[in-house]
């Protein structure tokens, strides 16, 4: 059995590829050890509730909100943020097509929307405008009413495919 | 319509200034900001609506010693957030006036020793009696504001109304709400500031509008304005509810940072931030029409009140915007407008996109269905037959001098709606099934930047200088969040100098290093401040020019290369452009009367709805959004603006309501403040007609506001052509079309049920 | 965030044994928490009861999800995701199949847990109207070992239920029976997406010459636990699916539960949705009896 009682204890997950250790209190949220400790301050916190999906992150390839994650649940997992997605082409076409499609206006939600659609391309790499919908509805955006969002997806889809 | 069209990025979609980093995750918005020594704070709030502040007890179990705390003994300068009345206290003193006023700050160096502390302050009051609505405040029973609850009122008498009651046909009236609407930007409030007693006080946030901030510091923290800085960091949507708010939470974190002698950074978490901080004003319009038989509008009386707040704060600008845009793009031959913005026991309502405009457009809009229906005309014909047209007044006696054709924008919206086979459609498929479809209409105008003299008060100042490397970079206090400000400030500039778009950049707007472009608000950026973007940048070529270092026709290259030299001989290269207002702009601030706006873009919106009678929830199936915006400037930016307003605007028709509990919003959390996801939003049409602006960049007129406008009443004009059922209230939630539906709903499938005799089938 | 995460003590128990065993020695004591989807938001909002909170995420025993013979048993840690991704359930229970699809959106459905929705026990929770609906069992486990409770028997009040303080839900076993019978779920909220029942569905129907031989129509958000509505099934049971028989079924839904006025909604828009959604239902079957 693992204990942690009321102490930080040292809880280890790969984040973007790289085996890490933090010291914790295990039930901080996921979301504030990747940002203050770990400083990957791409995920944001938009609602502290999981109903923005600002801080939609990968769990071992599953899309989360990492505002309702304990820290000590992810030992031993992979997780991945928005930084860790350089190397993955889907990451290269979503990029490209949100800045042609103005996918990103103020931008806070981007991250989280691109996680969304990097999971959803994993489960679905010929998603249907209805499933792209249903992939990023747990990401609210204020700025772009969603068209262009998903008129993002929908281009990065077909790029990702062609090749 | 400009005469040459050889422009060479103007039209075009440049990719977003910083839109790499957005997309990468590597922009630095507040939050991600840590300074070293820096603490964190909190506000300790009122509890109660209105009341005497008795006694302040810090209660057991915290390490107090471990805090700073900071209260209205602690400022420096005036305890008020300066604005226009500078009614409001940055801290509670003796009296609160609205639940979360407030009244405390305290600092710690760890974020999470803070909720506890602000918990364990508890505070004993003397309550007053209370007011909540619109009507309690008018009915004076109760005087929490001035002399009478009225912050500001404003009167417009145009023409004869009078003869008009005599003359006509038809008198109709309505009476039509609004309700309050929260910005819910995805990025909450937030602020960094650091005191020093050399440079003073340093902020840093989410903000719209540094000078103003600037402006309100200096008041408070009594400093000179060298010892003044703030700078705007990137921003996660604002709305308008980053435009006076943020005063409010840089001033708390400037005191904060004053007594503790270290940074202090406060960020509100989601709950804080809609229970705390600014709304839309919630309004009720009521009209009186005199209507002819051909469904003219011979004259009318026009009723409009807002509800404020505790505090003035900006009310008597979104009261005075609501008040000229009251009488939509009609023609009013007379008309009597007598609009108040009154006071209530709640937090003080502000700034959202439309800033008055959706609200008494709302009223109008829905008006113009009740005269269509006295009168006993379409939708289409009543608006068409009082239209206003190019050389007649506006409700200020603003002449309208351009070539819009609003029956033409009408007929084109209609034509890309499929409006009339639709309803011919509609009305044959509602008679059976649980699925009532309609289509809706709203016409309207948006009149861009400041209103009357408010441009030349602004006196807005811009600058370009040129770089080290050979390009230039924008200076304003014009800030980016979202709705493009980088992008299009830059490719004005490029455009006018005739340079590649990679070229130019933007400064962060640092009061330090920025002039004062004015506030970024009110749809001016772009037209307003590009245009002096664009002089500034012609006055920096001149300069070279002047210098004898280059020719007027000049490639790339020597550009860069003047640039260069000029910067080599004398060290700095700087042009200043200063808004110069323009010739024939009179406004009579006494008589509300004249040129109220340099431009109004001008829009027809249709909205295809289908109501589900099983659950009486509406959904939009389709929307077209047409609009004449003088030019496109980006295309992919423009339609993503108008498409961010319709958005937000079906939020405002049937999603978005603030719950009120003794003034409070009950439903500060994001799982019971409904707003569209992607699931909910239908696929939204836009398109564009030009006629350019002899006041605006390249053409162009303010578009930032003018979607929020017209959705609300297109859609509730649409569900009552679906339904037969005239609602004037917005939001319109399901539980409200089931309240106006019930008599006949129980009767629709009893009708069915003896229609189809719904035994079953004996084929077996 | 409005609590301290120094104040929490937070165990992972290795095992369901261990995790029982815990339990049992220090009853009342331990919250348990898988997903976190309910829990971590009463942490972030301050207002969670417990300080000492028992890990059960992702342990092997609870996330199972085994056909054997004539059950299929759900493990109570099993994610939505794990429940929409079963094509065995997708075929036999597709009343829960569309419900773990309309929880949340795909992020809290990779978090969220069947046995976590059942435990939480709000009257408007998704997947409980169609437990039911197919009158699922539940395995409860302790250290004592284990029994069986009828679901329709497990809810008593609100957020009372047959559960003791050192008890889990360990696994919910349904039958796979439903094949002839007409299905019909509808969840009626503020949007498409991401929302919280305002009124819900999850109703089970079967015709045989003529009448109604079957009839199981179970409602959520419109009492204080979810429920079953056994005076309308027994106006249909036996009778044929007649205007009749129809509008007297809707008038004794609407009596039958009992709707208030809260944050979300009203009583009496709640009542005319159960009314609608029951006659939509019965609608439903019979067009599918007249197809037959």
């Amino acid at each position: 059995m693992s204990t942690y009682r009321g102490a930080k204890r040292e809880i280890s997950f790969t984040v973007n590829g790289e085996r890490r250790t933090v010291r914790a209190y295990p039930i901080e949220r996921l979301l504030d050890v990747l940002r203050q400790q770990l400083s990957l301050t791409g995920t944001k916190e938009g609602c502290g509730e999981g109903e923005c999906g600002a801080c939609s992150v990968l769990i071992d390839n599953e899309l989360v909100d990492s505002c309702l994650v304990p820290v000590a649940q992810v030992e031993g997992a992979s997780v991945v943020t928005i930084e860790g997605l350089a190397a993955d082409t889907r990451f290269h076409a979503l990029r490209d097509t949100f800045l042609e499609c103005g996918g990103a206006q103020c931008g806070i939600c981007t991250p989280g929307m691109i996680l969304a659609a990097i999971d959803l391309l994993n489960r679905k790499p010929i998603p249907t405008m209805e499933d792209i919908r249903e992939g990023l509805s747990g990401n609210l955006c204020r700025c772009t009413g969603y068209v262009q969002i998903l008129e993002a997806v929908a281009e990065a889809a077909r790029r990702t495919v062609i090749r | 319509m400009p005469a040459s069209r050889t422009e060479h990025l103007i039209g075009s979609s440049t990719p977003r200034k910083e839109g790499r980093d957005k997309v990468s995750g590597r922009a630095r918005y507040i939050d991600d900001l840590s300074f070293p020594d820096m603490l964190h704070g909190a506000t300790v709030r009122s509890q109660i609506p209105r009341g005497k502040i008795t006694k302040i007890n810090f209660g057991p179990g915290i390490a107090w010693n471990e805090y700073v705390i900071v209260s209205a003994k602690d400022i420096p300068g005036k305890n008020y957030i300066a604005l226009i009345e500078n009614d409001q206290p940055c801290l509670a003193d003796k009296i609160v006036n609205h639940p979360e006023e407030p009244i405390l700050l305290l600092a710690h160096p760890e974020r999470k020793a803070l909720p506890k502390a602000v918990a364990a302050v508890s505070i004993d009051y003397e309550p007053l009696p209370a007011v909540f609505t619109i009507e309690e405040s008018e009915r004076k029973e109760h005087i929490i504001w001035g002399a009478d609850n009225i912050f500001k009122s404003y009167r417009i008498e145009k023409g004869d109304v009078e003869s008009a009651w005599t003359r006509a046909d038809y008198i109709v009236e309505g009476e039509y709400f609004t309700g309050a609407q929260e910005q819910l930007y995805i990025e909450t409030q937030g602020v960094i500031a650091a005191f020093d007693r050399e440079k003073g006080i340093t902020v840093w946030g989410s903000l719209q509008c540094p000078y103003y901030v600037h402006k309100a510091l200096m008041a408070l923290c009594n400093l000179p304005q060298e010892k003044v800085r703030v700078v705007q960091t990137e921003t996660g949507g604002a709305f308008g509810g980053k435009e006076e708010y943020p005063s409010m939470i840089a001033a708390h974190a400037s005191l904060l940072a004053m007594k503790a002698g270290r940074p202090v950074k406060i960020i509100y978490d989601r709950g804080e931030d809609m229970a705390a901080t600014t709304k839309r004003h919630p309004s009720r319009t009521r009209h009186r029409t005199a209507v002819s038989k051909d469904g003219k509008i011979l004259g009318g009386e026009i009723d409009l009140v807002m509800d404020g707040g505790g505090y003035m704060t900006l009310s008597p600008v979104v009261l005075s915007r609501a008040t000229i845009h009251a009488g939509g793009p009609y023609y009013w031959p007379g008309v009597r407008v007598r609009a108040k913005v009154i006071a209530t026991n709640t937090p003080p309502h502000g700034a959202f996109r439309g800033f008055g405009a959706p609200q008494s457009l709302f009223a109008m809009e829905r008006h113009m269905e009740r005269i269509a229906r006295a009168v006993g005309l379409s939708s289409a014909e009543v608006r068409r037959r009082n239209f206003l047209q190019p050389g007649q007044t506006t409700i200020t006696e603003q002449i309208i001098n351009e070539p819009i054709d609003l029956g033409k924008l009408l007929d084109r919206a209609l034509k890309l709606a499929g409006y009339q086979e639709k309803k011919k459609r509609f009305v044959r498929e509602n008679a059976s099934g649980s699925q009532k479809r309609g289509m809706g209409i709203a016409a309207f105008l948006h009149g861009a930047g400041f209103t009357g003299s408010g441009e030349r008060y602004l006196a807005s100042v811009v600058g370009v200088e040129g770089c080290r490397d050979g390009g230039v970079k924008v200076l304003v206090s014009s800030t980016e969040f979202g709705q493009g400000t980088n992008t299009v400030l830059c490719q004005i500039a490029a455009e006018a100098l005739g340079l590649p778009y990679q070229d130019v950049r933007i400064a962060q707007p640092d009061t330090n290093e920025v002039p004062n472009s004015g506030p970024t608000v009110a749809s001016r950026t772009a037209m307003v401040v590009g245009n002096l973007v664009a002089s500034a940048a012609l006055g920096l070529k001149q300069t070279l020019i002047g210098a004898g270092m280059l020719k007027d026709h000049h490639t790339t290259d020597e550009f860069h290369a003047a640039c260069q030299a000029y910067l080599a001989a004398y060290g700095t290269l700087r042009s200043l452009a200063h808004y110069q207002s323009p010739e024939g702009i009179y406004w009579d601030d006494q008589k509300y009367c004249g040129e109220a706006y340099a431009a109004f873009a001008w829009a027809v919106y249709v909205a295809e709805v289908a109501v589900d009678l099983t659950t009486y929830s509406a959904r939009v199936d389709d929307f077209v959004a047409l609009q004449e915006i003088g030019r496109v400037l980006n295309p992919v930016l423009a339609r993503g603006q108008i498409l961010g307003g319709v958005a937000q605007g079906i939020g405002f028709a049937l999603y978005e309501k603030v719950e009120w509990q003794g003034g409070r919003m009950a439903n500060s959390q994001m799982t019971n403040y409904i707003v569209p996801t992607s699931a909910d939003m239908p696929g939204v049409r836009v398109y564009f007609e030009e006629l350019g602006n002899r006041h605006g960049a390249f053409g162009a007129k303010g578009i930032g506001e003018l979607p929020m406008d017209g959705p609300a009443p297109a859609v509730v004009n649409a569900i009552e052509d679906a339904l037969g059922i005239a609602f004037d209230n917005v939001p319109l939630l399901p539980e409200t079309i089931f309240e106006g539906v019930k008599p006949t709903a129980a009767a629709s499938w009893e009708r069915e049920d003896r229609a189809h005799d719904r035994t079953p089938a004996r084929t077996r | 965030m409005r609590s301290d995460p120094s104040e929490y003590e937070f165990v992972i128990a290795a095992s369901l044994r261990e995790a029982v065993q815990l339990l049992s020695e220090q009853p009342k004591a331990w919250m348990p928490i898988a997903g976190g989807t309910d829990v971590m938001v009463q942490l972030a909002w301050g207002a969670l009861r417990a300080d000492r909170l028992l890990s059960i995420w992702n342990l092997p025993e609870l996330r199972a999800i085994e056909v054997l013979g004539e059950e299929i048993r759900i493990g109570a840690g099993s994610t939505y995701t794990d429940v929409r991704r079963h094509q065995i359930i997708a075929r036999e229970f597709p009343l829960l199949s569309l419900a773990a699809s309309w929880t949340g959106g795909i992020a809290n459905q990779n978090r969220g847990t069947l046995g976590g929705n059942i435990v939480n026990a709000s009257p408007a929770a998704d997947s409980l109207p169609a437990l039911l609906a197919y009158e699922a069992e539940l395995i409860l486990a302790s250290a004592e070992g284990e029994r069986r409770v009828a679901y329709l028997d497990f809810h008593k009040d609100y957020k009372k239920m047959e559960l003791g303080p050192a008890e889990l839900i360990r696994a919910i076993c349904l039958k796979p029976r439903f094949r002839k019978y007409v299905s019909y779920a509808r969840k009626v909220g503020a949007r498409s997406a991401q929302a919280i029942a305002k009124v819900s569905i999850a109703a089970l129907g079967r015709v045989e010459k003529d009448k109604v031989a079957e009839a199981r129509i179970a409602l959520g958000s419109v009492a204080p636990i979810p429920i079953r509505l056994r005076e309308t099934e027994r106006v249909l049971v036996g009778s044929r699916l007649d205007a009749q028989t129809m509008a007297r079924a809707r008038k004794m839904a609407v009596a039958e539960s009992r709707p208030i006025d809260d944050i979300r909604s009203t009583a009496r828009y709640r009542a005319a949705v159960v009314e609608n959604l029951v006659a939509e239902f019965l609608e439903t079957l019979a067009a599918a009896q007249s197809d037959e």
